[in-house]
Parts: structure tokens; sequence; C-alpha cells
């Protein structure tokens, strides 16, 4: 569903990207893991064409993204961001039906789809009328999913959905997005830091550093066997941390 | 320019707003003096206008313009009512400015007649011009296409003011009279005292003796000869106050100060029926009855329409209907004139610079000269851009509405660029990811976000232009600035406030409409 090739991306000085190669393939969950400024959003926003690399190439179903055809394949991902993105001019409701009436569907197919997604997201009918500054951090998520999920998209991006909760919201919505992922089948490629979070969305973790992508496997895979120095040390930290 | 006193008794406030209002009226000489001839885009345009109207001088408005003072005022009123009598529509410009605007205009067809002054035209439209008399200066206005009438009979020039009752007494009707009084103490303006036409060349001119002489403000001046300080003064020959102060002017005998003869200039393509109803005028106005005239507008504040009308009727038997309006007329009508500017500045300032300020959002390197080039515009002062759009835009309304709407412009692009660039990354990039057009996410999601920012520059416009617009006077655009521009003319603290206290409740109002209006523009959920 999605190759990435020879990805190079440099930020002004600052190299983020220093030669990845990553094929995703369709309905697979896939976690890109790793310290704060590896960079795993990076990956995750060249996937949706929001940058564009130095050198290296994105295909998306076989096509290249490109310019000309950036939009349509936009519209067949789903993205969400770690604040959920909304725009706090509009209501949940409009927020999540703005694609669709961008892409000129009716109303009553619209509100179908809502209904649907209100229900896969547990969300309650009356959260539709607030405005985002009026819903609590869990609720921003959920409909920024609903708002991701809204033309049925192939592929789902998450970049840290989970990284602003509460523990306890945290763990609520931990479980559900789990249940959603399995129960829609979709293409995830979730992006997170924490590797307990990534262990119980996937088994396919992807650990980058420094602009590369140092081991792919299980959870286990990297604890038991892992390929470098690095490796070791990140994930004995996290089990650390989990142990205190 | 001649530059001409106000007169009248000392208040603070006005003189303040003289301190102020003088170097600003200075600037008046720049751009025309840079340019002799008007521009010659400008002639085209006017003949286009006549052309394409199909209308010749007979069937469209005779336009009338004056100076900023009270006496070319009541010339203008004068002039209006002739002509009004003879069947002819005419509209009265007044105050437009000084000797160099109403001249300028005169050649660009966008007035047709003023008074003027003999001296004024020979020492300073064609100062370069050697023009022994009145023949010469016929021929030399004929050379620039403008005819006149001859002189109307009074001749305001420099004169030398006495109390009547103490010239009386001591005998004193001619300059060359004080010749005999050596120890009499004068009181001169400190202009006349440096003027190389002023004191020392009358003096000398003369002989006089007389050598206690004090340099103090005209205010002072008349009180001063009434109370005997000080027994001779320097004044303007057709001065109101001389009639108030009961004063002597002394015949310059020996003829020293140049000729200010007054005068109607007009466009020699004005209908000749017009022409002769002007030159029922030529003689008929002596110093006394120009005094008395200028004596009821400023000092009785009859209005100049009226004192020109009571003119017409008693020397040439004319009868002419004088419409003076009511205080709420004129006010209806200068807030219809400000709000005109005002709003159609605006709106012109709007539409541009509202795709400006996205531009500017868009593409930064062009964004930066544009906000450059807007900011630039802004440090203009204001009545200097004013009095640079004339030679482009002539008088009336349209400079002062180009100037406004430059005006305009910086808050708006500054405001919509800062609205557009403030908002958040990750919201910019949601709206991207989403797969809308760019289009539609500056239409859906940005610029609903920078709404309230870009309400707030166009509310800063708005209330910065309702005071800027007061200046539109100054080039006969009207609106609240002419009741204050002709207050400070007639020393009327009332009618100056007739102007300044409308336009600051307009801009309250503006400012309060503006609050309203965030609530129906701004979106809901950005008030939360």
């Amino acid at each position: 569903m999605l190759t990435l090739r020879g990805i190079h991306k440099r930020f002004a000085d600052t190299v983020a990207l220093a030669g990845v190669d990553l094929d995703i393939a369709g309905g697979e969950t896939v976690v890109l893991i790793g310290p704060s400024g590896c960079g795993k959003s990076t990956l995750l926003r060249l996937m949706i064409g929001l940058i564009t690399p130095d050198s290296g190439s994105v295909h998306f179903d076989g096509q290249p993204l490109q310019p000309s055809n950036i939009l349509a394949l936009r519209r067949r991902m789903g993205y969400v961001i770690q604040s959920g993105g909304l725009f706090p001019h509009l209501t949940a409701r409009a927020n999540v039906a703005l694609q669709a009436r961008f892409v000129g569907l009716e109303d009553d197919p619209i509100e179908r789809r809502i209904d649907e997604l209100l229900e896969l997201t547990h969300l309650p009918q009356d959260i539709l009328e607030r405005y985002p500054v009026q819903l609590s951090g869990g609720q921003r998520q959920r409909v920024s999913l609903m708002r991701a999920l809204m033309l049925d998209p192939d592929v789902l991006l998450l970049d840290e959905p989970l990284g602003a909760l509460d523990p306890m919201i945290r763990a609520d919505l931990q479980r559900d997005l789990r249940a959603i992922f399995r129960r829609l089948g979709k293409t995830v490629v979730l992006v997170t830091h924490d590797l307990a979070e990534a262990r119980y969305f996937s088994q396919r973790l992807v650990l980058l550093n420094a602009g590369r992508i140092v081991q792919q496997g299980s959870y286990h895979q990297l604890l038991q066997s892992p390929d470098d120095d690095f490796v070791g040390r990140f994930v004995s930290a996290q089990r650390q941390e989990e142990a205190l | 320019m001649r530059r001409r006193r106000c007169g009248g008794l000392p208040r603070p406030a006005l003189v303040a707003m003289r301190v102020l209002l003088l170097p600003l009226m200075s600037l008046w000489a720049l751009p025309c003096a840079a340019d002799e001839a008007p521009p010659r885009s400008q002639q085209d345009r006017t003949q286009q206008d006549r052309t394409q109207q199909g209308r010749t001088p007979q069937e469209r408005t005779l336009q009338v313009g004056s100076k900023k003072f009270t006496e070319s005022v009541i010339l203008g009123e004068l002039i209006s009512h002739l002509l009004a009598d003879n069947g002819f529509e005419a509209a009265h410009r007044q105050e437009l400015g000084g000797t160099r605007l109403l001249w300028n205009a005169l050649l660009a067809g966008e007035i047709d007649i003023y008074a003027e002054y003999t001296g004024t035209l020979r020492q300073e439209i064609f100062a370069d011009l050697e023009l022994d008399d009145a023949a010469d200066l016929a021929a030399a206005l004929a050379a620039e296409g403008i005819g006149t009438t001859g002189p109307l009979g009074f001749n305001n020039t420099y004169a030398l003011g006495m109390d009547e009752d103490f010239a009386h007494s001591i005998g004193v009707r001619k300059i060359s009279d004080l010749r005999r009084y050596p120890d009499l103490v004068f009181g001169f303006n400190n202009e006349f005292l440096d003027r190389g036409d002023g004191w020392p060349s009358l003096s000398a001119h003369y002989g006089l003796p007389q050598k206690n002489i004090r340099g103090l403000d005209h205010d002072l001046a008349y009180p001063a000869l009434v109370s005997g300080a000080i027994r001779a003064t320097d004044l303007y020959s057709t001065d109101a106050e001389i009639a108030f102060y009961g004063l002597r002017t002394l015949e310059d005998d020996l003829g020293h100060f140049p000729d200010y003869q007054a005068l109607i200039l007009y466009r020699q393509d004005l209908p000749a029926k017009a022409v002769s109803a002007l030159r029922a005028l030529e003689g008929q106005i002596d110093d006394a009855a120009m005094v008395a005239m200028n004596a009821r507008a400023k000092l009785d504040r009859v209005a100049e329409s009226q004192v020109a009308a009571d003119f017409l009727r008693q020397t040439l038997q004319v009868e002419v209907e004088v419409q003076v309006e009511s205080r709420w007329q004129r006010l209806a009508r200068h807030t219809r004139e400000h709000l005109m500017l005002v709003g159609l500045s605006l709106l012109a300032a709007l539409l541009l610079a509202i795709p400006c300020g996205v531009l500017a959002a868009k593409l930064p390197r062009l964004g930066q000269v544009l906000l450059a080039g807007v900011g630039i515009l802004q440090t203009i002062p204001s009545l200097a851009l004013l009095v640079f759009m004339i030679p482009f835009f002539g008088i009336g309304a349209p400079p002062a509405l180009v100037a406004l709407f430059l005006y305009s412009l910086l808050p708006i692009v500054r405001n919509t660029h800062a609205g557009l660039h403030g908002i958040a990354p990750e919201i910019r990039e949601s709206a991207a990811a989403l797969g809308l057009s760019p289009w539609v996410r500056l239409r859906r999601v940005e610029l609903p976000l920078a709404s309230r920012s870009i309400l707030a520059g166009i509310k800063t416009s708005a209330v910065i232009n309702i005071g800027t617009a007061t200046l539109g006077a100054l080039v006969g655009a009207g609106g609240y600035g002419q009741p204050i521009l002709t207050g400070i003319r007639l020393d009327d603290v009332g009618l100056i406030l007739e102007g300044a206290v409308p336009a600051a409740l307009l801009a309250l109002l503006v400012q309060g409409l503006f609050e309203v209006a965030e609530k129906v523009v701004v979106p809901k959920g950005l008030r939360l």
C-alpha cells in the first residue's frame, strides 16, 4: 500500500531522514517508534505529502505522490495528530463533514456516515454541536478520528494520537482504537515514542534513530535480539520506566 | 502666496490651532510650485470629460472658486449670485486653498471663475514677467486662456491704521502726515517689520522719523491702538477689524504699497452673457464697502451668502434668493459627504488590501515587498499625501478619496497577513491533509480563522479614515472638515465643534458597529 524508497530529508541544518526504505502492506498495522527527533513524524508527513523528500520516492497504492494527484490521494488517507488538529471555528459536526462536503456528498449520506462513526468512536450524538474548545482531550481525538475516517480511507496515519491525554482517558482510547483498527482492517501507521503503546497496537514495530531505521520486528524481537547497542538501550530504558 | 492673517479676538484654543495649521498650510505651494503649468494629463482629462458629456459651458454648472479667507468667500458668493441672477447654474466651491491651487484649478478647467488680486498676479503668478500696466496683465492672462474683468474697486493692500479719534485730533489723513509726529509709538507685526516692502522701505520712502517701533501680534495690536499704547499699526486695507475698532487707514499718498486691486478671472470659454454679468461688479466695491462686508461676515457672523446678497440688492438693485442652510441641513450634508469619502475609500481599500494580505502571507518574499510598500505610504503625512494627489486628480472628492484609500491599505494588509500567518501550523496541515484544495482551505479554514484580525484591521482603517477625511475639506471634498475650516477662518468655535464633534461621534459609532460586526463575522467557535 505504501512504499518508501531511499528517502532523504533535511530541514535547514538538521538531517531529519537519512536513507529510509519502508514497505507497508495493505491491512497492516505498523508502529513507527523512536526517541524524539528521530524522524518518525517526518516520515508520516511524507506519506501524506505534507512535505516532499529531498531525494527518494513515496508510492501510494502503486502511484508516486505528485502535485497533480496529491489532493486525490490524501482523500484516501486519514490523518490524526496529537492535538487533534480540529478547526476551532467549526463545530464537531462541521469538522467531520467538511471533507465530504468538499467532494460534493449530499446531506443524507453524510448524516448516515456520521452516525456510523459516532457508534464506532463511542461518542454521544450531542457532542456534534459543540466547538473544539468545548470538548475534552479524549473527545477531541475521537472527533478527529471521525474526521479522518469520513471518506472511508484506505490508510489511517496517526501521529502520537494519545500523547496529550490523561492516563485513564488514554487507556480507554487506546483500547477503543485497537478495536477500531481490528474491526476496520485498514492499513494503519501509528507514530509513538512509547514502547508499551507500540507493543499494544502492533506486531511490527519500526524503530528509528537519527533519521534511519535501526530495527524492525515485534516487541519480543527488539527485546531479545537487539540489532545494535541503541536498540538495547532504548528498550531497557522504556522497561525501566514501566517498572517504576 | 499672500499670507492672510486670521483676525479677531485672541483665544488660546484658536491660537494653538493656528500654530498647528500654519505649517500644514504652507505645504500648499509645494506640489503646485513644482509644476507651474497644470499637468498635461489633467487638462486632457478635463477636455475629454467635456466632450464626452457633450456639454458646452452654457449648459453645465459654472464652478466658482474661492480661497480660504473670508473676503474671497464673499467675492465668490457675489459672483455666484450674479450668475444665478442671469440664469446660469453656479456652484461655489468655497475655501479651496491658496493662490496656486485656485490658479491651477482655473487653468485645468476644474473651476471657471474666481476673484484674484493684481498684486498677487504680478508678484506671484507672473513673477518672472515684468508686467507694467493693466494691458500687460490682461495680455499675460489671455496667453493662458484666461480673461479678466476690470478692477472691482477696492485695493486690499498693506496700509497703516490709526485710531480714528486720535488721528482726527492730530489731523493725520495721509502717511506723509506722520512726518510731523516723530514721537509716535508704532506697533507692527514681525513679518511687516522684516519684509523688504514693509517698514524698512516704507520709512525710507516717506522719510518717517519714528524710532519707537514695537513688534507685536495683530491680535494684540488692535486693543493696543484703542488704548493708546501704540498709535499706528500695519493692516490690510479691507480688514474687518477696521470697522470693528473704528480705525482710520492712512492714504498711501506717495504710492509705496503695491496695488492689490481685486478683479475676477474667468476661463475664456465662459459664455459672453456670464462675462457681462460679472462686469456689473466693476468699480462697484470700494474699500469701505469691502470692509463692511468683511466685518458683517467675520465679526457679526452673518452668512457670506447673505452678506453678498444684501450688497447686490443695495448697490446693483439685484434681488437674489439666499438659501441659507439650517444647521441641521448643513450637518446632514457634511455627514453625507463624510460618509461618502470614508465609505468609498474604505471599500476600495478592502477590495485591494485583503487579497494583498493573502498574497503576502502565501508568498513571503512578495509579502515583504508589499508590507514595506504600504508601510511607506503610511509614513507620508496625511496632508502631504492629500496635496500630492491634486496634480493627478484635481480638486474635490477624487484626490481625497485616493489619499484616504492609500491610507487605509496598511492596517488591512498587515492584519490580514498577521491573521493568516498566526494560524497554528498543525491546523494548516490538518486542512491540507484532508485533501482540500488551496482555495477551499483559504476560504473555509484560513480566512475564518483570521477573521478577527482582519476585522480589527478594517476597524483601525475606518476609524483613522474618519479623522483623516476631515482634511479632505482642504481640497474641496467637503465633509466634517468644512465647518472646521470655516470655523478657523471665522474664529468661530461653535462652527469648529460642528465638524469636530460629529467626526468624533462617527468614529465612536463606527467602533461600536465593528464590535457588533465581530459577533456576526467572527465564527462562534473563536469567541467561546
